[in-house]
């Protein structure tokens, strides 16, 4: 699994942030997201997946 | 194409925390349907989580104020095209006006700054709980606690004097009341514009350590527009956590099981934040989106410049996504509810909220684990008058 992020798109709400820390963080100027894990480990496919349905701006993309 | 009786939007409940049950019969046969707007105008209704979520991610679908038609009916409010939205007042705005407005403040609010703000909101609700046991029972605790914590949680962070609260709170609740006029709505607004937009003079003059200061030191916004984005901040700041506190309240303590099963594993509370969400979906009239081109969505096709009106709290009981949606449990997968919207326009504060309402009830039923309501259930006043759903009062003993 791969993911892959578009700051453009994002408004960011931190809904990645707040379901895996770990994988997504926030920048500090103007919040949007920034990738920490472009390839999550088998534990973490189900956060991933979960972040790319919560994020409500359609920045979040899971390439299977 | 189903024709749905409404001429309006449903607001009337028969029950206190329970969306009006039409919004659920109709969800079950038609999730997105025809909805005559009480200007005349024929709109949709969308009560489905699927299709809500849809709508509301879809860019195709504005949220221009000037385009949309009110689900509701305001006595007095003239017919036809409304206004634009006011210079920063964003939430009435699409890309790129909103994108640039919103930038500026998606920074103050990202997770790990709200987080920083914990113990100062700990500080805060610990300093309210002490004064309302210090003034003994029985307590209202709208008064004394969910309206106050919240209210001095924005003003510190955007710079309003708290001291001036009184002015400010009361106008919110007569531009939110139902029953008010078109006229008074405006002029309570025109009194909030006036207020921020003094305070953003002075602080342009003279700036504090505050996010209004923030933006000014930008230099890209004008004092109207900095004024106008701080009045959305601390009307939607204060307000919609403060009726969440109260109405929250009243629902745990009718349920003593969700208490104890909270007292016993806190590690719930994340997820109980949630599950209030979803459950009590406050924002009683949900939103609006407006097509800017005929867009398919449902199997019907909307036309441009139709307006759909989303029940989000009927979207938030929708049993397709959620399993026993009418049952309130702390334990339930909650995530992905809609009771802080979606797409690009969703909530800015919201994780300030999740913190100040996990702080808030975990320290109100650790501090008082013998809180009770002083009066009947059934005697608690509800916000059905207002467009922000809660408590007026919350009567407690402890």
């Amino acid at each position: 699994m791969k993911i892959e992020v578009d700051p453009d798109l994002c408004a960011g709400s931190g809904m990645c942030v707040l379901t895996d820390p770990t994988m997504f963080d926030q920048d500090e100027e103007d919040g949007t997201v920034i990738l920490l894990q472009p390839t999550p480990g088998a534990e973490q496919e189900k956060k991933a997946r979960d972040a790319a349905h919560l994020c409500p701006a359609g920045a979040i993309r899971v390439v299977e | 194409m189903t024709e749905t009786m409404f001429s309006e939007l449903p607001s009337a409940r028969s029950t206190p925390f329970d969306p009006p049950a039409e919004l659920g019969l109709l969800r079950g046969t038609a999730p997105i349907s025809r909805m005559k707007f009480p200007d005349g105008h024929l709109g949709w209704l969308v009560t489905g989580y699927d299709l809500a979520r849809e709508v509301h991610a879809d860019r195709r679908f504005s949220s221009r104020s000037e385009l949309h038609h009110s689900p509701r009916l305001v006595a007095g409010q003239p017919m036809g095209q409304r206004p634009p939205a006011k210079p920063g007042m964003f939430i009435g705005m699409d890309a790129p006006d909103h994108t640039r407005y919103r930038k500026l403040l998606t920074g103050q609010f990202t997770v790990r700054r709200m987080n920083l703000l914990t113990p100062r909101i700990e500080r805060i609700v610990a300093d309210h709980l002490a004064a309302m046991r210090a003034a003994g029972s029985p307590a209202d605790l709208v008064a004394d606690f969910a309206l106050p914590v919240p209210s001095l949680v924005i003003c510190e962070l955007l710079g309003v004097p708290y001291e001036q609260r009184e002015s400010f709170q009361a106008d919110t609740a007569r531009a939110l009341r139902l029953d008010s006029s078109f006229e008074e709505i405006m002029a309570a607004f025109e009194r909030l514009e006036a207020f921020v937009l003094r305070l953003a003079q002075s602080k342009h003059a003279t700036p504090g350590d505050d996010m209004l200061s923030g933006l000014i030191a930008t230099g890209e916004l004008t004092d109207e527009e900095v004024a106008n984005m701080g009045l959305l901040l601390l009307i939607a700041g204060h307000e919609t956590t403060a009726n969440m506190l109260g109405i929250g309240t009243l629902l745990l303590l009718q349920r003593p099981d969700q208490v104890a099963a909270l007292s016993a594993d806190p590690s719930l509370a994340d997820n109980a934040v949630e599950e209030m969400m979803r459950y009590l979906t406050i924002i009683q009239f949900g939103t609006i989106r407006t097509a800017l081109e005929d867009v398919e969505i449902g199997g019907q096709v909307i036309r441009a410049g139709e307006s759909v009106s989303i029940s989000v709290a009927a979207a938030n009981r929708d049993p397709a996504r959620f399993e026993r949606p009418d049952e309130f449990d702390i334990r339930r997968p909650a995530s992905g509810h809609l009771g802080f919207g979606h797409g690009v326009h969703q909530c800015l504060g919201q994780q300030l909220a999740r913190i100040e309402m996990r702080v808030g009830y975990t320290a109100l039923f650790r501090e008082f684990p013998n809180l009770r309501l002083a009066v009947p259930a059934a005697e608690v006043r509800m916000r059905d008058d207002m467009a922000i759903y809660g408590v007026h009062e919350l009567p407690v003993e402890f």
